[in-house]
């Protein structure tokens, strides 16, 4: 089996518009939790959000072209776009026919389907906009980068929640591990801030009325993020031949199912699939030096993921560093994972472990080294990014600074 | 506290959990009931309908049995009473 290199990355979140930015404030523990500006808050529980803030299609988008794209897919192409040029790939019929495109996506577009809702049911029109069923679904991100690149290889979109990223970036993994895919393109992209669904997550009782505080005492839930985030994955030898620069190794990838509640997280089901992505990797539980943690930052999640830790890695927790970067680009669902394979790819890459930001007072249920506040220098040779979705479907990626 | 409003709680209780409302007594704890975290906000849901109120979240976490959430849920009318204009006399 091939090994697989990530030579390019793409990010646009509220932490940045692009790569540079986005890493630049996970260094300085800069949240971009803040007012909600997208939507009126007037009447929800919670104010706050991580939003790409004072977004406009322009100057991404031609005004013709932004109007096929929902806000999430707008996102997906753009988190591409700088993936693609920043892996300096020359474009052949061959390298096109190839390539494959896994993207996550948990909600699709929202704020679309909000807007022909609304129409209909409170507005009292007969007809709503024709572009809403190809802007709400959920693989439109795909698409628009397959016709962006001319991309005609196997592409896809997964949605399993909060782990829809994490599962496509590890299939994608996998095809390009295999010999299916020469190249891969994969990641997530999300944009949930649309009336109708903050009300459903208002709902949940399960997002933080000021900001996010993954693993300390006094967190009050999670605070949900939008954005993008996009790989380049390619055979090692093959982005050594061409002189590629390599971000960073993928080396493992696990998945499971909880098979037990459909919200409430489950430290067995965890543990199996970090177990699973280990094992896939070949890697003893001493060898991970950092974990990028789901940390949700609400009451269940974090004490679980903190036993699941412990119950995988034992002894090893101990000396474990790891940190939930949720604390400043927010949960950004089916984004997250992509978002967070990239803060986990840079930071083996830098040699700097972006810290838990917001972080205020400790909790004997989360009693790991969590990187309160400040960002770490520290040399580590594997990581693993977890995702722990509703629904209990886990994905967990394993990496290695090259 | 009147029977009615503990009566009301208790059937929109017992109605959530698809219990036969004879199960829920208004000495209840939510964890005999079998309650878990999602059924918890599905029963604050079914109960700000009811009695069309708001109950915040932070005073949700600290309510453990059927007493207490009625005792709440009449503070929450009362407060909302209280804070209403006086029309329609």
């Amino acid at each position: 089996m091939r090994r697989v290199a990530i030579t390019g990355l793409g990010v646009i979140c509220a932490l940045g518009r692009n790569t540079a930015e986005f890493w630049e404030s996970l260094c300085a523990a800069q949240s971009g939790i803040g007012p909600l500006e997208s939507v009126d808050t007037a009447d929800l529980r919670f104010r706050n959000g991580a939003e790409v803030r004072g977004y406009s299609h322009q100057p991404y988008f031609e005004d013709r072209r932004a109007d096929f794209l929902d806000r999430f897919a707008q996102f997906a192409v753009i988190a591409a776009r700088e993936a693609v040029q920043d892996a300096g790939i020359a474009w052949t019929p061959q390298l096109r026919e190839t390539t494959a495109i896994v993207t996550g996506a948990c909600v699709g577009g929202q704020s679309t389907e909000d807007t022909g809702f609304l129409d209909v049911y409170k507005l009292g029109h007969n007809r709503v906009h024709p572009l809403t069923i190809p802007k709400t679904m959920a693989n439109a991100g795909a698409s628009h980068i397959s016709m962006e690149f001319g991309v005609t290889g196997p592409s896809f979109t997964i949605s399993t929640a909060c782990s829809s990223a994490g599962h496509a970036i590890g299939q994608a993994y996998w095809m390009v591990r295999s010999g299916i895919a020469d190249m891969a393109l994969t990641g997530g992209s999300e944009a949930p801030f649309s009336f109708g669904i903050l009300k459903a997550w208002e709902a949940m009782r399960v997002v933080s009325p000021d900001t996010c505080r993954p693993f300390s005492r006094d967190r009050r839930g999670m605070i949900l993020g939008e954005g993008a985030a996009m790989l380049v994955l390619e055979p090692l030898e093959a982005a050594a031949a061409r002189g590629a620069r390599i971000h960073a190794e993928i080396v493992g990838f696990g998945m499971s199912a909880d098979a037990a509640h459909i919200t409430q997280p489950s430290a067995e089901g965890a543990a199996k699939a970090i177990c699973g992505a280990l094992r896939d990797a070949a890697l003893r539980p001493e060898q991970v030096g950092y974990v990028n943690a789901h940390g949700t930052g609400t009451a269940a999640n974090d004490p679980t993921e903190t036993r699941a830790l412990r119950l995988m890695f034992g002894p090893h927790a101990e000396r474990l560093a790891i940190s939930s970067t949720k604390s400043m680009h927010g949960h950004a669902l089916g984004a997250a994972g992509a978002i967070e394979a990239a803060a986990t790819v840079l930071a083996l890459r830098e040699g700097v472990l972006p810290p838990t930001a917001n972080y205020s007072m400790p909790d004997p249920e989360c009693d790991l080294d969590v990187i309160p506040n400040q960002a770490r220098h520290a040399e580590v040779e594997y990581a693993i990014s977890n995702s722990f979705a509703f629904g209990g479907l886990n994905a967990v990626l394993a990496f290695r600074k090259t | 506290m009147s029977d009615d409003l503990i009566q009301r709680v208790r059937n929109v209780i017992a109605s959530v959990k698809r219990l036969p409302p004879e199960k829920v007594s208004v000495d209840s704890a939510f964890q005999e009931l079998g309650m878990d975290s999602m059924d918890a906000v599905e029963v604050l849901f079914a109960l700000e309908n009811e009695f069309d109120i708001s109950i915040p979240d932070d005073e949700a976490r600290s309510v453990h049995t059927v007493r207490e959430m009625a005792e709440g849920i009449e503070r929450l009318i009362a407060a909302k009473a209280a804070s209403a204009p006086a029309a329609q006399s």
